[in-house]
């Protein structure tokens, strides 16, 4: 094959779209193995141990080891679970927590040093339903937890992901409306255009309410402490994924980190600017977004880093919450809340305050 | 060409897990079939460029109101369906009928229309393109055109929503 040749498929749009694809599927997997390591690593500091420091400088071969372990445990598949729905959950759990970062801009359009002729945007694909993509998808992310713990056929695994759905449905509700305020000031369901719109400002400041509800929900729906209860390991053993070992387990594991990193990019490019430079004026019109295309990619990692140490830092030190508590917060409390945010974003834009 | 492919497979996966969903017995396989009906009608609607309609589908149908299925199914343990189903012989036979009348009747309607509106209306694709996207086409239209059988719509829902709240008290 000539050169010429390969250099122009090089640049098909396709070609750059597949090859996003396949970057992004290997940061997400990169990362997840290292956050697993982090977790025991901030985990061990909080109170007040090494941590995991045995496998290679400073323990960083960990995640291999780990890997290593799962891949070669015995995959036992009890006698008196469900066997096809037994073997699928694990897959439908990742499969959602992976597919909902295809709409996420981790960077601002590109031709790489003026390599490519025309800018490409650092998007694996911008829908015009961008948001509701993302809550379409992760609402079938639950799936996998329900059936997890429904084919285990065992009690508290049931107890795990009957807790689950319910949740699931609480929180994306209040979730939904929080997202609402955003859509109201950027007036598109595009992620692209609503990065774009924060170069005025961060949304986490005109939307602060909604910002915290979502956080807050984005925990319960990730199944995070002090959201925890599908697992409730001191009282459900652990939860939907007590009868599964193995890489079945671990699948269940990668679910919920890359579930922790699509909810923090998702965050991070709803209210705290994705790839936009200062929380007001973005790049202040500097060059950096044309030229210095790794800036802005960096600034997006670097905020996205930060909310996955928040997430571990919340789980190392809140206690769980009871589930009637979690049903309160959901519908008493929250519920109204993201009204009140809807309401009161809607009265600032008719006044043009926004 | 790919449109087409795409089509026969998402109406394909549509119809066997609409079987699936009519002909299994563990009920929680005919939840999950009828999961993936709804998926793949969400496929069927985005080959139609209707993306906020797939959205909504997965959303509410596949996201929402299925796990609330499958919460009831589990909750309630329905394991003998079997003795259920064999107590309603007769169901089966008036099902059948049923359905055969029903087949018919959708392709005597669809014959006699003779394409009277299977020609494209305005909202073509590149119509609701340079109008902004179909979310803010149908958006326009629900308050504009069609606001009242919006607003109906709306007051039933809320008088269900009340109602089950109603029936759900207790009853002291």
């Amino acid at each position: 094959m000539n050169r010429a040749l390969l250099i122009q498929i090089l640049k098909n749009p396709w070609t750059i779209n597949v090859i996003e694809i396949f970057v992004v599927f290997g940061m997400i997997m990169f990362t997840v193995a290292y956050l697993s390591l982090l977790e025991r690593k901030i985990s061990a500091r909080i109170q007040y141990r090494i941590g995991p420091n045995r496998v290679g400088p400073f323990g960083l071969l960990q995640p291999f080891a780990d890997g290593i372990k799962f891949i070669f445990k015995e995959d036992i598949i009890p006698n008196h679970v469900n066997k096809v729905f037994y073997v699928l959950a694990p897959a439908i759990a990742i499969v959602p927590a992976l597919l909902t970062f295809a709409v996420v801009p981790f960077g601002s359009p590109t031709t790489f040093f003026g390599i490519l002729d025309e800018p490409v945007r650092l998007q694996i694909a911008d829908l015009n339903v961008g948001i509701l993509y993302i809550f379409a998808i992760a609402s079938l992310g639950v799936y996998g937890i329900v059936l997890g713990g429904w084919a285990s056929n065992n009690k508290y695994s049931l107890l795990g992901g009957l807790r689950s759905s319910a949740q699931m449905i609480s929180y994306e509700i209040s979730m939904g409306l929080a997202v609402m305020g955003v859509l109201m000031m950027a007036g598109s369901l595009s992620l692209a255009d609503i990065v774009k719109d924060q170069e005025r400002c961060w949304y986490i400041f005109p939307q602060f309410l909604g910002f915290l509800i979502f956080v807050v929900a984005a925990f319960a729906e990730t199944n995070r402490l002090p959201f925890d209860l599908p697992e409730a390991d001191s009282e459900l053993v652990a939860g939907y994924h007590t009868e599964y070992s193995s890489m079945k387990f671990a699948m269940f594991f990668m679910a919920e980190y890359s579930n922790m990193i699509t909810a923090s990019a998702v965050i991070v490019t709803l209210y705290l600017g994705g790839w936009q430079g200062l929380p007001v004026g973005g790049w202040m019109g500097l060059p950096i977004v044309d030229k210095l295309w790794f800036m802005p990619l960096a600034w997006f990692c670097t905020k996205v880093a930060f909310l996955l140490f928040v997430f571990i830092w919340v789980r190392w030190t809140l206690p769980r919450c009871r589930y009637d508590q979690l049903m309160k917060l959901g519908w008493k409390i929250f519920l109204p809340l993201s009204l009140l945010n809807i309401l009161i974003t809607g009265v600032l834009i008719m006044m043009d305050v926004y | 060409m790919l449109e087409t492919v795409l089509f026969y497979f998402f109406a394909g996966a549509a119809i066997i897990s609409a079987l699936m969903l009519v002909m299994r017995k563990n009920p929680v396989t005919c939840a999950v079939s009828l999961i993936i009906t709804f998926i793949s009608f969400a496929g069927l609607y985005i080959l139609l460029n209707a993306h906020f309609i797939a959205a909504i589908q997965i959303l509410v149908y596949a996201g929402a109101i299925m796990v609330l299925f499958l919460f009831v199914i589990m909750l309630l343990d329905l394991k003998r369906e079997e003795d259920f189903l064999s107590r309603l012989k007769a169901q089966k036979f008036f099902g059948i009928a049923l359905a055969v009348i029903l087949l018919a009747e959708v392709f005597a309607a669809i014959s006699s229309i003779n394409g009277m509106f299977l020609t494209r209306g305005i909202y073509s694709a590149e119509n609701i393109a340079e109008a902004g996207g179909n979310t803010k086409v149908i958006g326009r239209l629900l308050f504009t055109d069609y606001l009242l059988p919006f607003e109906v719509t709306s007051i039933l829902l809320i008088v269900a929503i009340i109602g089950a709240v109603f029936l759900g008290k207790k009853e002291n």
